[in-house]
């Protein structure tokens, strides 16, 4: 990767893949490389920003709304929009019509603004991820969001919208040329096939939701808190105020998750692994192979005597962190093998030394360790275990830090931080086991460094 | 007990050149020491001096002390710090009572600073940051020689392009 570089106009945080556009280099470019627009229901999607705004000061403040409404006559209301909705209509239009996307070799571009222009550039062997995502709205217009993930990308970056089968074709078309394939030949390339590794059954998903500790504590404090309040303050305001949020909360965790995690299809390709959900607003995902940072088994309390998990994946850039939101832990282990190449998931893990009980009192039987010669794995917890595993070549930096009541009781900690920005530690291990660990996993990463898929993964 | 020190556990990489840092970071770090113990007994002393009675101005030993064991702490501090340039990575190791050691392989940098304020200017000195894709990687060496912070970053940023990996 290089380093990022501070373009004048560019905002100083502007991630190394998106670099200001050399102008004079690109006119003379410009000619080869077709730009495109977006779908034009676009200058739709923030229609509804006004009406939000207008909703909000409503809810804050509503004895003012109410007497500016009543102040209100017709003629003042129907020049209001008459003024607002052509302004707002031709903002839409014009920042519609200001952005551009480009496929070129090596990159994708982005031209947008109408003011502050700016001018994106991302580099397609650093893609780590390629969202297309579609809200309800989105899908009953026929649109799709494309998005992709490199590290520092932000929300600009994406493109919103696409005609669905653009945004497929366009998917295909950058992961084709993200894989090394040969220019002319990427468009024609068309989507990988696929093959299912994994789908969750509605009825397993909303049974472990039943069993998830967050959603019936959520689900308590939305009855209780408002309860409670109602009785000491008999103030209905308040009560209202404390209780939407809490029902919200409780409606996410519930409700929302199935929603968001209903249908959960996990397949194989050769461009990497398929994620797609969503019940309303379906989402694709496509991690190429070796993107994957960091693979952690969640274990519930309540899950463990069905013998269930969930799997979290960290990819560096990418905002999605489920990979199987609840699957049999033997599934589970399959599609983590799939998704770490040549990782089977360690059964036995060392406990640390009995003199840790000093250092974490209970919960010290619950720090594991498994260093096999593939991953780095490290589980913690006692009710809800959680496994984490990192691929050596995956390792950024290792550290070993000791403090002094640690070093009391000759124990220390080895930290192994990867590119998603997740740090897995080992913790409470020997001191002498720990400088070991140290050393050896400096030198295995840098023995499987040498040997991983290249970024390109078709050549 | 020198627990996790290469020398001691026969790991390799023991017989490596380990360089420690200029002693002038002792001076300026003993200056920032000075000035805050004068800074914290003043604020300390005076109002209580002024205002309760002269003998409560006695509290304003606890800064000064606080300070002579800072003064002690900082040649220890400074005694603990060591790095050493490795075939494929970069070791550093710091710290008395926290003691952290830090492995880097030249691959994995993404980028190499070297920065120098005002005051470290004034002494001579510069602090050189190496930076990964992970945030979490803290390897900061301070108190270098500008001439050996160079040369040093030039080295660092050789082996990486020599060395280097994706994410």
């Amino acid at each position: 990767m290089t380093t990022p570089d501070h373009g004048d106009a560019v905002p100083a945080a502007e991630p190394a893949q998106t670099a200001q556009a050399a102008h004079a280099g690109h006119t003379a470019e410009r000619a080869a490389v077709t730009e495109r627009r977006l779908h034009p229901v676009t200058p739709f999607r923030r229609a509804w920003a006004p009406i939000t705004v207008l909703a909000g000061w409503a809810v804050h403040d509503p004895n003012a709304t109410q007497q500016q409404l009543e102040r209100l006559t017709t003629t003042v209301l129907l020049l209001g929009l008459a003024v607002l909705v052509p302004v707002a209509g031709l903002y839409g239009f014009l920042s519609w019509w200001f952005t551009h996307f480009a496929v070129t070799d090596t990159e994708l571009r982005i031209r947008t603004g109408l003011l502050f222009r700016r001018t994106a550039h991302i580099r397609l062997e650093r893609i780590q991820a390629v969202d297309v995502s579609r809200p309800l709205l989105a899908r009953v217009a026929g649109v799709a969001k494309l998005r992709i993930d490199v590290v520092g990308a932000d929300d600009k970056d994406e493109l919103a919208f696409l005609g669905e089968r653009e945004a497929r074709a366009l998917r295909a078309e950058l992961l084709a040329r993200a894989a090394g394939f040969a220019p002319e030949t990427a468009r024609e390339v068309g989507e990988a096939p696929a093959h299912e590794l994994l789908r969750v059954p509605p009825r397993a998903l909303a049974l472990s939701l039943a069993l998830t500790g967050a959603t019936w504590g959520a689900w308590c404090a939305a009855v209780v808190v408002p309860t409670v309040l109602w009785l000491t303050t008999h103030n209905l305001w308040t009560v209202l105020a404390t209780a939407l949020p809490l029902l919200g909360a409780a409606g996410a965790s519930s409700a929302g998750r199935f929603a968001g995690e209903f249908d959960w299809k996990v397949g194989e390709s050769p461009d990497g692994l398929r994620i797609d959900h969503g019940l309303l607003d379906r989402t694709h995902e496509t991690v190429p192979p070796g993107r994957v940072q960091t693979v952690r088994i969640v274990e519930p309390l309540l899950w463990r005597r069905l013998g269930w998990v969930r799997v979290e994946l960290d990819v560096a850039g990418s905002a999605n962190s489920v990979l199987v939101p609840v699957a049999p832990r033997p599934v589970a282990e399959s599609v983590v093998a799939r998704v770490l190449p040549g990782v089977t998931v360690p059964q036995t893990l060392s406990r640390p030394p009995r003199r840790a009980r000093w250092c974490v009192p209970v919960w010290w039987r619950g720090h594991r360790l498994a260093v096999t010669d593939t991953v780095f794995a490290t589980r913690h917890g006692l009710l809800r275990r959680r496994l984490s595993l990192v691929p050596h070549a995956k390792v950024q930096s290792v550290r070993l830090s000791q403090g002094p009541w640690q070093r009391l009781w000759r124990l220390a900690e080895v930290h192994v931080d990867t590119g998603a920005d997740k740090t897995v530690t080992a913790r409470l291990r020997d001191a002498e086991e720990a400088a070991r660990l140290l050393h050896a996993q400096a030198e295995s990463s840098r023995t499987s460094r040498r040997d991983a898929r290249p970024d390109r993964w078709m050549t | 007990m020198e627990t996790g020190s290469p020398d001691e556990t026969g790991i390799p990489g023991a017989e490596l050149v380990w360089r420690g840092l200029q002693p002038a970071l002792i001076r300026v770090r003993r200056l920032l020491v000075v000035v805050w113990t004068a800074v914290l007994a003043v604020a300390v002393g005076l109002p209580l001096g002024l205002l309760v009675g002269p003998v409560w101005a006695a509290f304003a030993l606890a800064p000064l002390a606080l300070g002579a064991w800072g003064w002690r702490l900082v040649e220890r501090n400074w005694r603990s710090w060591r790095y050493t340039e490795r075939a494929d990575d970069l070791l550093i190791s710091r710290g008395v009572l926290w003691r952290e050691e830090t492995v880097v392989p030249y691959g994995r940098m993404q980028l190499v600073e070297v920065t120098s304020g005002p005051v470290e200017r004034r002494f001579g000195l510069a602090h050189v940051q190496l930076h990964t894709a992970a945030a979490a990687t803290d390897a900061t060496i301070p108190g270098l020689d500008p001439a050996e912070a160079e040369r040093l970053r030039d080295r660092l940023t050789e082996l990486g392009e020599a060395r280097s990996a994706g994410l």
